[in-house]
């Protein structure tokens, strides 16, 4: 067989991108979608991993961390993306901080809540318009490559990046009654 | 503790102190190449003012992250002491990040609040800390046990002195007034971060 089926899931693939590139704090405003790579990283002693009460709030401490020598992520849903453009356009664009953010994606492909459809689509405009690097993840084949491209870039550039985790890759979050 | 049960538990025993003043004492006290955050507005100016260190960050914008910025890079050089210096203003947009701070217990960490009560930069207009809220007793609520008002400019250096030896993480109310700042802060972000860095050893 030439092409071997992967034989790790999404969040194990980005938590082991991470940890080639030395990507050593990780915080986070929880989601569902977004656990199992919780998981996997905060039972891997080589992370710093915590809970943070607002996105704002956990991109700050990674701005800080990767002036103080020490590069990070932040992970969140699409909703809390949305409160992200004045510190990301204020903070990390402006001087030039590569943090990397990493969002689960609401409202698409079978949203069953309002509220998250119409916030998700500022998603893409936003990050458009503070011309910064994004990209889609929708394969399980092209996570390393992305993650590992991105991760590289970011550093070498000096901006910021954001991945985003398409239900075609996650499964998402599907309404049960 | 010994320390913070002998300071004034109330926002209104506390005396106003000049901006600039405490801020060039709490300058003054730095000795070991201790980080400083400088939050936005009247707050960094001032920080800029009293001397330009390679060790000091000025934000520019982002109002609220001066304590999630100086926690970063707390975790960052955990052999190094870091001060976050924010305004009341501003702190009250982050007040979760004061609940991030007891959680991580984060011992190279000192928070200090500059606390005029007003939004002064913006035509001073009256902040929730002039109508009642305490943010040194919001602080203890968040979980940070050490957490005092400075009961005058002596206290205020005692305070310091004792934060930057022993283990926080701290926070430190000043009352101050609503004196203009002495010099406005070189708005130049890329430099700001790149000398900042250096300052850390971060880069040569």
């Amino acid at each position: 067989m030439d092409e071997a089926a992967p034989d790790r899931a999404w969040h194990e693939i980005v938590r082991d991108m991470l940890k080639l590139h030395n990507v050593s704090l990780v915080t986070y405003v929880p989601d569902n979608v977004l656990r199992p790579l919780i998981e996997v990283i905060e039972a891997d002693p080589f992370f710093t991993c915590f809970v943070t009460t607002r996105e704002e709030e956990a991109l700050g401490i990674v701005a800080g961390a990767w002036m103080g020598g020490t590069h990070g992520i932040v992970l969140m849903q699409t909703s809390g993306f949305a409160t992200l453009p004045n510190a990301i356009a204020s903070l990390a664009v402006p001087f030039q901080i590569p943090v990397l953010l990493m969002v689960s994606e609401r409202g698409t492909l079978g949203e069953f809540n309002i509220g998250q459809a119409l916030v998700a689509r500022t998603m893409r405009p936003v990050l458009d318009s503070l011309a910064m690097e994004h990209h889609t993840l929708t394969r399980l084949d092209e996570v390393e490559f992305i993650i590992d491209r991105s991760i590289r870039q970011a550093a070498a550039t000096q901006a910021p990046v954001c991945f985003i985790l398409s239900p075609l890759l996650t499964g998402g979050k599907v309404f049960q009654k | 503790m010994a320390l913070t049960a002998n300071q004034p538990l109330h926002r209104e025993q506390a005396k106003i102190m000049n901006r600039f003043d405490i801020t060039q004492r709490l300058v003054a006290r730095l000795h070991r190449d201790e980080a400083v955050i400088g939050g936005i507005g009247y707050t960094n100016f001032d920080l800029w003012a009293a001397g330009r260190r390679p060790q000091n960050f000025y934000m520019l914008g982002s109002m609220g992250l001066a304590v999630p910025i100086a926690l970063g890079a707390a975790i960052a050089q955990p052999q190094r002491q870091v001060i976050a210096l924010e305004g009341d203003g501003s702190i009250l947009m982050q007040l979760g990040s004061l609940t991030t701070v007891a959680h991580r217990a984060q011992k190279n960490l000192t928070i200090v609040i500059l606390d005029n009560g007003t939004y002064q930069i913006t035509g001073g207009q009256k902040a929730a800390s002039e109508m009642g809220a305490d943010i040194v007793a919001i602080a203890r609520g968040a979980g940070i046990g050490q957490s005092a008002w400075a009961a005058d400019e002596s206290a205020l250096e005692e305070m310091v002195d004792v934060a930057l030896r022993e283990d926080g993480p701290w926070l430190i109310g000043c009352r101050i007034d609503t004196g203009k700042p002495v010099d406005t802060t070189e708005r130049d972000p890329a430099r700001i971060r790149d000398q900042f860095m250096r300052g850390l050893g971060v880069k040569k």
